[in-house]
Parts: C-alpha cells; structure tokens; sequence
C-alpha cells in the first residue's frame, strides 16, 4: 500500500460525510491482461494444441506412440544395428541358447564382452546343449565389417554397429535351427512384418475413401450398391477368404512381388467398415451450408469432396487407421505361420513363427518362440496409440 | 414378427448368390486347374493311362466350359454335362485331391464345425456378459483393471500363438488332451456319456482361444455402454426414489446395454468363424479348416469353393439369428423393420 504508486489519499465527501480512500493510478482493465479471458485459461488454445495436451494425458498413448516411433524410425538401419545377416548361418551354433553380455571378469572391468560357447550334441536327450567357457572373455567389436549388406538395397556395405568377436558368437536372443541369430532376424523381419501394415491401409483407403465418398456423395443406387456390397463382405470371415486369395499368388513369384501381393490381399478386404464410416461423415456434411457455397461456385463433386469433405475428417480416419493397421499385422503372421503369406528367404516375424509351428522345439528351445514378444508390443502399441488419438481428436468433447 | 423373419430370409438370398459369385472367382484366381496340371503332369511322366480319366472328369466338371457357365453349373441354375448337378440340387462336386466326392471328404467335420463355434460363441457370452458388466458397475476397481488387461492380451497375441501356448501348458498343468476332438479309445464308439465328455474335454482349449478376442472386444463394448447407461438421469431418480442397487441396475440400465450386445453378432461371428479356422489348423481339430488349407494348396476348386461357402453360410446364418433375437428383445426394431418391409 505504501509504494510510490499510490497518490495520497483522496479524500471524498458525500451525504454521509467525508474519508480516506486509496486509488491505484495503474489504468484499468489492465490492457495486457484484456485479451485473455480469464475464465478458460485454454480458451484460445488452438485446437492442435488441445489435441496435443489432451493425447500428452494418455500415458499408454504416449508410450505406445514412442514404441512405435523408435521402431519405424529404425527400420532403415536394421541392417546396421543386427549383428548378422538375416540369413547367414552359425553351422557351430545351432539352436543356441541366448547368450549374456557382461562387463565385468573376475572383477575387472573390460567393457562389453561375451564368453565363447561350444556345442555339443546330447544323443540321449536328442538335443544341443551349450557349455560356456568362463575363463576367456572376448570383448565385443563395434563398427565392424560384417556379413555385406545393401543400406537401403542401394549402397553396399559391410559395416555394423557391433560385431561378433572372431572365435567367438554375439546371438543375444539364441539361434533357430538353422543357426541364424534371432535377434538380427527379428530386427530384419521388422522390415517386412511393420510395412505391411501400412500398404495394407493404404490400398484399403484408396478403396474405402473412394467408394464410401462415392456412396455418400452421390446417394442413390450407388450409394445401394456400396452399400450391400460393403455389407456382404462384412459378413464374410476375413482369414479363410484371405488364404484364399494368397493361395493364388504364385509360389515362384519374387519374394518383394509376394510381399506386396499379401499387402494387397489384406488390404482388399479391409475396406468396408472404412467406407461405411466415410459415407455416414458424408451424408452429414452434405448438407452443411459450405458445400452449398462451393457447388453454386460450380466446384466439381471431386473437388468437392477432396478439398471441403475430407479435411474435416481426416483426423477421424486417420485414428481408424490406426486402429486397423493390427489386425493386418496380425493376419500376415497367421498367412505366414500357416505357409501360404510371405516365403522363405524372406524374413518376418510370421515367417519365424512358422518353425515354432513345432511343439517339440518350443519346449526345448523356448526363445524360437520369441517373435511373438515384438507381434505383441507392435499391436498393443498400435491400440493404444490409436484409443489415444481418437480420444485426443475430438478435444472438444467430454474429458 | 412372421413377417419380419420372412423378410430377413429374402434378402438373405440375394446376398448368398453375390457371396457365390465372390467365392467362384477367388478359387478361380491361381492360373490353371488341378485337372489340367494334372494332366500336364502325366504327359510329363508318360502316364498315358490316367489320361483318359483325367480328361473324362474334366468333361464330367465342366473345366472346359467357359467361366460363367462353370459357375452356373457349379450352383446348379445350367445344365451341366449330367442336367442339373450343382449345390442348390446338393451335389457339392467332387474332389479331385482326395478322390472323393466333397460330400464324403467334409462330411462329419461339418457337425463338429457348428458344434466348435457354438461352443465360442456360448463362451464369449457366458464370459463376457458377467465380466463386463462387473467391470462397469465397478469402473476402475481392480475387476475393471483385470478385464481390460485380459483384453489387450486377448486383443493382441496372435490366437494361433495362445493356442499353441495354452495346449502346451494345458497339457503339462492339468493333463487337457492334445488336438483331435476325442481320446483314441472312442474314436469309432457309438455316442456315449464318456465320449461325450471326452469331446467337452477337448472342446475347452479351441473355445477359449478361439473366443478371447471376441470376449475382449465385447467385455469393452458392454462395459462402455453400460456405463453409458448408468449415467443417464433415470438411474439418479431410481435411486432417488429409493430403488434397491441391484434393481436398479437390471430393470433398465442392463436391459438397454444389452442391446448393442446383441447386435454385435455380426460382427462377432466372422472373426470367429475365421479364428476357427485357423485354430483348427493347429490344434489339427477336425473340423472344415483343415481340409480348406489342403484344398486350397492344391486347387481342389469344388471342396475348397464349397468350404467356404459353407463357412459364409455359417456366418449368414448366425446373423439371422441374432437379428431375430434382437427383434424379440427389442420392439422398436422389430417395428421399424417391418414398416420399412411393407413400404
């Protein structure tokens, strides 16, 4: 009260008499203060940014989104990061048990090494068995050459982040039986199992926008037609239908034609629920009065429907998207475990699963089974990741 | 209601003949036919004797037709080389990889088909109706917690996985038998109580894997709309009015959340129906999956084209049903769809 701000007191009279008041000279309303109203402070937030906040409150959202991120980010670096190739074979270590990364021998630390391992086949117990070798420490290479790879199947390389010691073997998460490394194989087979997912939805987009646009657009027997048509492959179960038609992709086809065959096949059926959801947006919107505006400026349905419709539900699809890219991923393991999806030299995670098709050798060599952990985090990261962005989508509505 | 039911069963036709038409033409994608690699096969090998049979059934299947005319006579509506043979006379063709006809290849595996997806279709309900409703009324409670983390396990494992999975721990834990549908000892019994569990035995592991995803996905969808319902005003005046807590939660709220449970048969089934077959393959259950991968392997057009059309059926069927039972519980469906009928 008593800064220099203040004038001294004014003294005012009136019926009942004359006191001492104190008046803060500062103007009033604080004119940095008018533009914000000071009820909600997000009022005037825009609108990505209250998607932003609001998926940010997501944490599995969040989690999944970072999971998801990290692993597409990588995939062009696979072959970098795996320290074998996705086919070279370990004749001395077939069905290898994991094997440990230390830093430490005998109490001295030496930085990241492995100890060598020898196999030995059990003729009792009919099996491989390992013994490992503590007393020679084998420290780790790192930004070696390796087994010669293709950056991008374009410039040839042989460099890896870290390398197998010479005499000695790197298979952190074991061998098949073949003897290939399953961690470089889950990190090539990533390649192939991540990108279907995404082809899958694009060719399912393709198909959905446009029928269902079409439907919802143009009404009448076209809208009748999508509509049954929709309807009827709804109601037909997706996995017999999609062994059918990858049991029509040839088998002496290339293995990249085959894997953009499956990707097509997944999408193929994929589109009706996406049709259906564009043709009820559709329908709505038609009647909005912009749409009115662009057709009496003589706008053409296809612009129309590109540049007024779509964008005000894109984000919509894209959280359908989302949430639609498992259930590819999903099924190109199920074709590919049952042997009719992608083919050997190919590598993904559906095509590893197939040699834990063998009961027998998931009990005595339990981490053939191991391709199922990364099909498992992928499709829960997807789920949550698309619940967190359908909620974060409509930032306006509930809490 | 008569009415109703007739209605659904018109336009049931019209839809099985476009499934027909779809099925024709995806068991027709892969170039060539089994006869005729067949028959290129033994030219190669100088087998002239089976030649001649090879092309007389050629003749006899009407592979040298064009494919329109194929199709008609596949489902019975042209004369074939023999009049009318085709699936609405209930000829289902002969298969060429087993040498039979396909009605004596998929015979029996068809009861156990229905049977095996009944079982997960019951499952899911048994299941599901309970555990979501638990997980509304007790919203964020450990129940809830429980059922949405068995839900994106459900959810997210491949099933063939769980199933592979669950038959080895199954059988190590608590002695559940391994693939087939009965133990050995009653394979050529007539029925009895003791087969009759045997088979329940065997039914436990297929029902619960091929029913986890759905169970998950309508645990989720029952326990949104419940609690959708328990927060409308109605229910805050029942209480007001001093209605008893359980009361107050199946006279109205359950009834209307039932509702969606129901309808969403639709698209229950066809996963189901598609997790079946898969699960058939792994746990080698004798049902029609089986025998689809074969035929499809081999381009045995007839059983594999009959295979699925069997399995569509399946799928048609059970959303006939559901729609019924969805009119019977619910007036203004039953209203609303008989007036669009008449108009």
């Amino acid at each position: 009260m008593n800064d220099g701000s203040m004038k001294a007191p004014v003294t005012g009279g009136g019926a009942g008499g004359s006191w001492e008041h104190y008046v803060d000279d500062r103007p009033y309303p604080d004119p940095a203060a008018a533009d914000a109203p000071a009820t909600r402070f997000d009022a005037n937030a825009s609108t990505g940014r209250l998607m932003l906040r609001r998926f940010l409150r997501h944490r599995l959202a969040v989690l999944g989104a970072l999971f998801l991120g990290l692993s597409y980010l990588s995939l062009p670096f696979v072959d970098f990061l795996a320290p074998y190739g996705a086919n070279e074979r370990d004749v001395e270590h077939l069905y290898a048990p994991p094997q440990g990364v230390h830093l430490f021998h005998d109490g001295q630390f030496i930085g990241p090494f492995v100890y060598p391992t020898t196999g030995r086949p059990d003729l009792k117990d009919y099996r491989w068995r390992y013994e490992t070798d503590d007393s020679r420490p084998m420290p780790l290479q790192f930004l070696c050459p390796g087994a010669p790879y293709r950056f991008l199947g374009l410039v040839e390389s042989r460099v890896r982040l870290v390398c197998p010691p010479p005499g000695a073997s790197l298979h952190l998460l074991g061998t098949d039986r073949l003897g290939r490394d399953m961690l470089s194989r889950l990190a090539i087979g990533a390649q192939l199992s991540l990108t279907v997912g995404l082809l899958g939805i694009a060719v399912s987009f393709a198909i959905g926008i446009t029928l269902g646009g079409m439907a919802g657009y143009f009404g009448g027997w076209i809208d009748a037609g999508v509509q049954r048509l929709s309807e009827i492959l709804k109601s037909l179960p997706e996995l017999p239908l999609w062994l059918a038609l990858s049991a029509a992709v040839p088998a002496q086809w290339s293995p990249v034609t085959v894997f953009l065959c499956i990707s097509v096949i997944l999408g193929l059926l994929d589109w009706p629920s996406l049709a259906r959801a564009v043709r009820s947006r559709f329908l709505a919107l038609r009647e909005e009065d912009f749409v009115m505006a662009a057709e009496l400026m003589g706008a053409s349905p296809a612009r129309i429907i590109r540049r007024h419709l779509l964008p005000n539900f894109a984000s919509h699809l894209l959280a359908s998207a989302t949430l639609s890219i498992p259930a590819m991923i999903l099924g190109e393991t199920a074709l590919s475990f049952l042997g009719l999806g992608l083919r050997p030299p190919a590598t993904s995670w559906g095509v590893m699963l197939n040699d834990a098709q063998n009961l027998m050798a998931v009990e005595t060599y339990p981490w053939v089974s191991l391709p199922m952990l990364p099909v498992i985090l992928v499709v829960l990261s997807f789920n949550f990741f698309g619940d967190g962005l359908r909620d974060a989508l409509d930032p306006y509505h509930g809490d | 209601m008569l009415r109703f039911i007739l209605h659904r069963l018109l336009v049931m036709v019209p839809t099985l003949f476009v499934v027909s038409m779809l099925i024709f033409i995806v068991i027709n994608l892969p170039p060539g036919d089994y006869l005729s690699n067949q028959i290129a096969e033994l030219r190669a090998t100088g087998q002239e004797a089976g030649l001649a049979k090879a092309e007389f059934l050629r003749h006899e299947y009407a592979l040298d037709r064009p494919l329109a005319e194929q199709y008609l006579i596949w489902i019975g509506v042209w004369p074939g080389p023999n009049g009318f043979h085709g699936l609405l006379q209930g000829d289902l063709g002969w298969s060429f990889e087993f040498n039979k006809p396909v009605a004596a290849v998929v015979g029996e595996t068809l009861w156990f088909t229905v049977i095996l997806n009944l079982a997960a279709v019951l499952f899911v309900y048994l299941v599901s109706f309970p555990l979501g409703a638990l997980a509304a009324i007790r919203a964020n409670s450990w129940v809830d917690y429980l059922a949405a983390a068995v839900g994106y396990i459900g959810l997210a494992t491949p099933n063939f996985l769980l199933a592979l999975i669950l038959l080895y721990y199954g059988q190590k834990w608590l002695g559940l038998p391994i693939g087939g549908l009965v133990d050995a000892q009653y394979e050529d019994q007539p029925l009895s109580w003791a087969k009759a569990g045997s088979v329940l035995e065997h039914l436990i592991i297929p029902t619960i894997v091929i029913g986890l995803s759905g169970t998950a996905a309508m645990v989720r969808r029952l326990r949104a709309n419940l609690l959708d319902e328990l927060g409308k005003p109605y229910v805050v005046t029942a209480k007001a009015k001093g209605v008893p807590p359980l009361r107050r939660l199946t006279r109205y709220p359950l009834r209307m959340a039932l509702n969606p449970f129901v309808s969403d048969i639709g698209s229950l089934l066809p996963s189901l129906v598609s997790g079946s077959v898969l699960i058939s393959v792994v746990l080698s259950l004798p049902t029609i999956g089986p025998a689809l991968l074969e035929a499809l392997r081999a381009q045995d057009i007839f059983l594999s084209g009959f295979i699925l059309m069997f399995i569509s059926l399946l799928v048609l069927v059970g959303m006939l049903v559901s729609d019924i039972a969805l009119a019977l519980l619910d007036p203004r469906i039953r209203l609303g769809k008989a007036r669009k009928a008449q108009s």
